[in-house]
């Protein structure tokens, strides 16, 4: 299939797909972040996951509808203020719902699946009842609008390129939260032995929720910056919990290091299965290699030495 | 038994019998020029023979459509425009003297769902007509019910075609009557010779393009240099548009629906392939799409259809106006919406002609119905069930609407079973 | 695990351990009564075929509570099993429907017209079995139970636990329907496979047919029932009930742990792949959206409302829930979606027990006390070591 293409044109092809292969894995990581805290962290099977990062999709579009009617002259750069109202939105709920709902459930974790689900049927009529039906189209400033062009064929979307410098800053700085902070600390101390980190004065309740809503407050940044790429409507937050749940129990669930690693692993599996393949057939390879590899190493590729 | 079944939906349409109760009926000009008042007095008994429910001042028909699920959003126009049409013939008087009563039901997106729901509207309420269904899966599992139980569809949906019945009037373009104008167009007006087809991954993208391959290849000596399918809901393109950049075809041949969409074109335009050089024509995307994928990403792209909301002429100036009365200035009109119109109309032009709301006497009489009122223009039912109409190629603006740059001289024949695609 | 579900463990371990509790025969035969005698008498033919699909909901959600509620075994996968088994009916309801002359019209007579459509000119080989009604019956069970047996064994040998359990079996939902919808020419695709007519001659889409295979569907139930009750009160399900409370305890028992998970999610999966059959030869096609992860989700809902731990109340659970689904759907689909995620959260946090929870607690002693006051009492339906199911 090479042979009509120049030495040139296949080089900057093959670069190219490696670029989309890093944009996947950056969107990968981005959605599994979260839920890599919630699940992985605090062993909450949160099934609305998804219905969080639409939440943050939605935010974002209001925050664009809002500037171009109110203050069109910072348009420019409303994005961010959206990602930070993404956050706090998506992180408010989550801790709401944890209050309301997931404290209840600790020690069930397959039944904080069930009342997650519906939680996400909940959320999912809310968005049609107020948002309606019909996707929304989110307006973008200009400036991350078209490509940089690197050499004469190759041509890199300035969208991908912020997501990844979105991704990256945040993943560092949960990395930087969970492991070098007091609060991180008190975390990891909490999911290790609840009672032990109680008996030391943590109150891990607030620990708890503080938690939830966080890995809550991650998925809606992860929604607003799939504005970008990706559709937003009531239903589109179902597409992605099946990929993020298999990212994240495929990396080792309580290791960051590991939910990026499988993230890099999937996204480029994907990414160059898709290159060969279609569409349709290289998803359902992906998928399987790793629920076949996962059959075979159920811990993931990265496991947590605690004791239970 | 299944014989049986095959043969009464042959008699339905040929029979020789059915030919000549059809000519006396169009011979019957007295019928037609009967004052609405004479009609308004014929008896109940008389126009329902097969226990519809028909009253001396009512008729009942049903609407059925998603309200709820993932395809709520494509239908939701549909079921308007239905809605929309039913209230203008009401307000004009009715059909046959009665007016027209609505049950709706949800499909909620779930194929027996809506074979439930449509065994609900013939059963237990004994509807006249049904408007509805959307999808391709959703028609056919409503199917064998009207076919079963008698009743009549009004489909607005463009489809794959490779289907006929009785009891079904296809009120949208069948795949050859989308695509093959709109090819021709392409390939004479803007010298598309290489193609690059990318779809979702169902049935009727991956036919639509069955029958796009062959005309590219046997009609236009063009040729297919990449064919693409995707799982529902997918949102990562770039691999694909990589292909696109390797294979640099003329034009890229589109059927990607739903949420994918967004994605893609949005994709498209952050990857640099700039629609205003770069040729891509699409057969999904209306204005009702473009809603949710911004005018600015898509702008410069051709679409295939036989409606624009842009369609300039007094019958298509009427209908906007009443949608958005009715549903507000911010609806956009696309194609399916505008063939969901339609089928409130033809079934009632098609009751008049027949003087009676049976649905075996509808079925017979629906052949050569033809309604001049149509948003799109002048229309008319083939004998197979299906309409001719027009095939337009419009622009995509930034503004979501489309500019018309060709419109099909002639009306074009509805061909279910296209000889010599399959 | 909460403390109803300790009593009742405890209750299992009390040494007489008879096949059926009087009120469990009480139980059995008010079910019985409902759906043999009293839905037929009052519903129309329309309604009682709508009772007669969900009931082929309530072999998935019999099988679930053996799974899930014994074993402790979650899996949002059943519907891989339901789709399967239903997809093997339709199979060959299809091929018998594609006969050379129904067909005539199509480039090769005699294949399903999908096939056609999609330029396949031979039946593909896994299609042939299904030319035969009695491999067909025997492939509806085996084929999901050989997929169970392959997922399962693997999995449980090297311990996987309930969440990783939970999450693959749904991925491997979405696999396969990714698989169904992709392979249109060989599956059908999203469409399914529809325009079912005849089975073994007898055309299914008459009312009379309805009828009859309403009480195929009931009986086959109340045998499944019948099944999972022999299961249940064996010593098996005294070992799976003690595999989910402290399941090393049992492997350090020396029992085979995987052996005995497997024995219970093929079980089950024997059950959905019957209802699966019964919905296809009741509803006339199958189709993808089956498959997939909300209807497997939905499903686990249905034995949840029951009762995860009672097999009667995962029949009175699908009946219920679907019910209200056709009933409030009609009147407000707006209002559903709210009305069903507040049930899945009702139904965890309020009533983990669900409908069975309710009547053990509530109607149960009553009834008994009324019933204990009319003869001697009878210590086999004592309050408290009597559950009910």
């Amino acid at each position: 299939m090479f042979g009509d293409y120049s030495l040139g044109d296949l080089g900057a092809i093959f670069a190219m797909q490696g670029f989309a292969g890093l944009i996947l894995f950056s969107v990968y990581v981005l959605m599994a972040l979260g839920l890599a805290i919630i699940f992985g962290q605090m062993g909450v099977i949160n099934m609305a996951h998804g219905e969080f990062m639409i939440l943050g999709a939605y935010m974002t579009y209001l925050c664009s509808s809002f500037f171009q009617a109110h203050l069109p002259s910072l348009f420019p750069a409303y994005f961010f203020l959206a990602m930070l109202i993404a956050f706090l939105t998506s992180g408010a709920l989550g801790m709401l719902v944890e209050w309301g709902l997931i404290r209840f459930l600790y020690k069930r974790p397959l039944d904080t699946l069930l009342a997650t689900w519906g939680l996400s049927l909940i959320l999912q009529q809310a968005f049609r009842s107020i948002f309606g039906a019909r996707e929304v189209g989110v307006e973008l400033p200009s400036w991350l609008i078209g490509s940089v062009q690197v050499t004469d064929s190759i041509e890199v979307p300035i969208n991908g390129l912020f997501v990844m410098a979105v991704t990256t800053l945040i993943t560092v700085g949960v990395a930087l939260l969970i492991y070098r902070s007091r609060f991180g600390q008190q975390v990891r101390a909490v999911m290790q032995n609840r009672a032990m980190a109680g008996a030391v004065g943590i109150d891990t309740e607030k620990v708890d929720r503080y938690t939830f809503g966080l890995g809550c407050g991650i998925a809606g940044v992860a929604g607003s910056a799939f504005t970008m790429i990706g559709s937003t409507g009531p239903t589109s937050g179902q597409l992605y919990i099946v990929d993020t749940f298999l990212i994240v129990v495929f990396g080792g669930a309580a290791s960051l290091l590991g939910t990026i690693a499988s993230a890099f692993s999937i996204s480029q599996t994907q990414s160059t299965l898709e290159f060969f393949l279609s569409g349709s057939m290289a998803k359902v390879l992906t998928l399987l290699a790793v629920v076949g590899i996962l059959m075979l190493r159920p811990q993931g590729l990265f496991t947590l030495k605690v004791r239970r | 038994m299944a014989d049986d079944n095959d043969q009464r939906r042959d008699r339905g349409l040929h029979s020789p019998l059915r030919r000549k109760l059809l000519m006396g009926l169009a011979g019957a000009p007295v019928l037609a020029l009967m004052p609405r008042g004479a009609l308004a007095a014929a008896p109940t008994s008389a126009v329902n023979t097969s226990g519809l429910a028909v009253t001396d001042s009512e008729v009942t028909v049903g609407i059925l459509h998603s309200v709820s699920g993932t395809m709520a959003i494509s239908e939701t126009g549909a079921q308007q425009a239905e809605k929309l049409a039913i209230e203008q013939i009401n307000a004009a008087g009715g059909v046959l003297g009665r007016k027209i009563k609505i049950i709706q039901e949800d499909g909620a997106s779930d194929w027996p769902t809506f074979a439930e729901k449509a065994k609900k509207l013939l059963v237990n309420d004994h509807c006249a007509a049904v408007f509805g269904c959307w999808t391709s899966a959703s028609r056919k599992a409503v199917l064998p019910v009207f076919e079963q139980y008698n009743g009549m569809l009004y489909y607005p949906t463009f489809y794959e075609g490779l289907e006929q019945s009785k009891n079904v009037i296809y009120t949208g373009q069948e795949a050859t009557q989308q695509i093959l104008a709109g090819l021709d167009w392409v390939h004479k007006e803007k010298g598309g010779d290489t193609f690059f087809f990318a779809g979702s991954d169902y049935i009727w993208p991956r036919t639509s393009n069955k029958i796009a391959r062959k005309h590219v290849e046997n009609v236009l000596k063009g040729k297919v240099v990449g064919e693409e399918y995707f799982p529902l809901g997918h949102t990562q393109f770039n691999s694909v548009i990589n292909k696109i950049k390797l294979t640099k075809p003329k034009v890229i041949f589109t059927d990607v629906v739903g949420g994918s969409n967004v994605a893609f074109y949005k994709q498209l335009k952050a990857a640099g392939i700039d629609l205003s050089k770069q040729v891509l024509m699409t057969i999904s995307v209306t204005e009702d799409e473009i809603d949710g994928i911004g005018g600015e990403n898509i702008a410069g792209a051709y679409a295939c259809m036989k409606y624009f909301q842009s369609i300039d002429n007094e019958n298509n100036k009427g209908f906007v106006t009443a949608f958005k009365k009715m549903w507000g200035e911010k609806t956009v009109i696309g194609d399916v919406t505008q063939a969901a119109y339609l089928g409130p109309f033809l079934w009632k032009l098609t009751v008049e002609k027949a003087g009676s709301f049976d649905v075996d006497k509808i079925a017979a009489a629906s052949s050569d119905i033809e309604f001049k009122g149509a948003p799109e223009g002048y229309v008319r039912i083939d004998p197979n069930h299906h309409l001719w109409s027009k095939t337009r190629v419009g622009r995509a603006k930034t503004d979501g609407q489309f500019e018309i740059v060709y419109t099909s001289p002639e009306l074009i024949k509805p061909d279910p079973f296209p000889k010599g695609y399959q | 695990m909460t403390s109803p579900v300790q009593a009742l463990s405890k209750s299992l371990t009390v040494n007489d351990n008879p096949y059926m509790k009087p009120m469990e025969w009480l139980s059995l035969a008010l079910l019985a009564a409902l759906i043999l005698i009293v839905l037929p008498l009052l519903l129309d033919g329309f309604r009682l075929n709508l009772v007669g699909k969900y009931l082929t909901y309530a072999f998935v959600a019999l099988g679930l509570v053996i799974c899930w509620g014994y074993a402790g075994i979650l899996s949002l996968g059943q519907g891989v099993f339901f789709g399967l088994g239903g997809y093997c009916m339709a199979m060959y309801l299809k091929l018998e429907a594609s006969s050379p002359e129904n067909t005539k019209i199509q480039s090769t007579p005699g294949i399903p017209d999908f096939m056609d459509w999609n330029q396949i000119t031979s039946l593909p080989w896994f299609w042939k079995p299904f030319n035969s009604l009695p491999l067909t019956l025997i492939l509806v069970v085996a084929v999901p139970v050989v997929f169970a047996l392959v997922i399962s064994a693997a999995m449980f040998k090297r311990r996987v636990g309930g969440t990783y359990f939970a999450i693959i079996t749904q991925a491997i939902a979405a696999i396969l329907t990714i698989l169904i919808v992709g392979q249109q020419g060989y599956t059908g695709g999203i469409n399914g496979i529809t325009d079912l007519r005849t089975l073994h001659g007898w055309d299914i889409r008459t009312d009379s047919a309805h009828n009859i295979l309403y009480f195929v569907n009931a009986g086959l139930l109340i045998g499944c029932i019948l099944i999972a009750q022999y299961v249940k009160r064996s010593k098996l399900g005294r070992i799976l009930v003690a595999m989910r409370d402290k399941e090393d305890r049992v492997r350090f028992s020396g029992y085979s742990v995987a052996g005995f998970k497997v024995f219970a999610f093929c079980l089950a999966a024997a059950f959905a792949a019957i209802g699966g059959a019964m919905f296809t030869l009741q509803v006339g096609f199958m189709s993808p959206s089956f498959v997939g992860i909300v209807p497997s989700i939905e499903m686990v809902i249905y034995a949840a409302v029951g009762g995860r731990l009672s097999l009667f109340g995962a029949v009175w659970g699908t009946l219920l829930v679907n019910w209200a689904k056709t009933s409030f759907s009609e009147s407000f689909p707006d209002l559903w979606l709210f009305g069903l995620g507040a049930l899945f959260i009702a139904v965890v946090l309020a009533f983990p027990n669900g409908l069975a929870g309710i009547w053990r607690e509530q109607i149960e002693p009553r009834l008994t006390r009324r019933i204990g006051s009319l003869r001697a009492p009878d210590p086999a339906i004592a309050p408290h070591s009597a559950p009910a199911e």
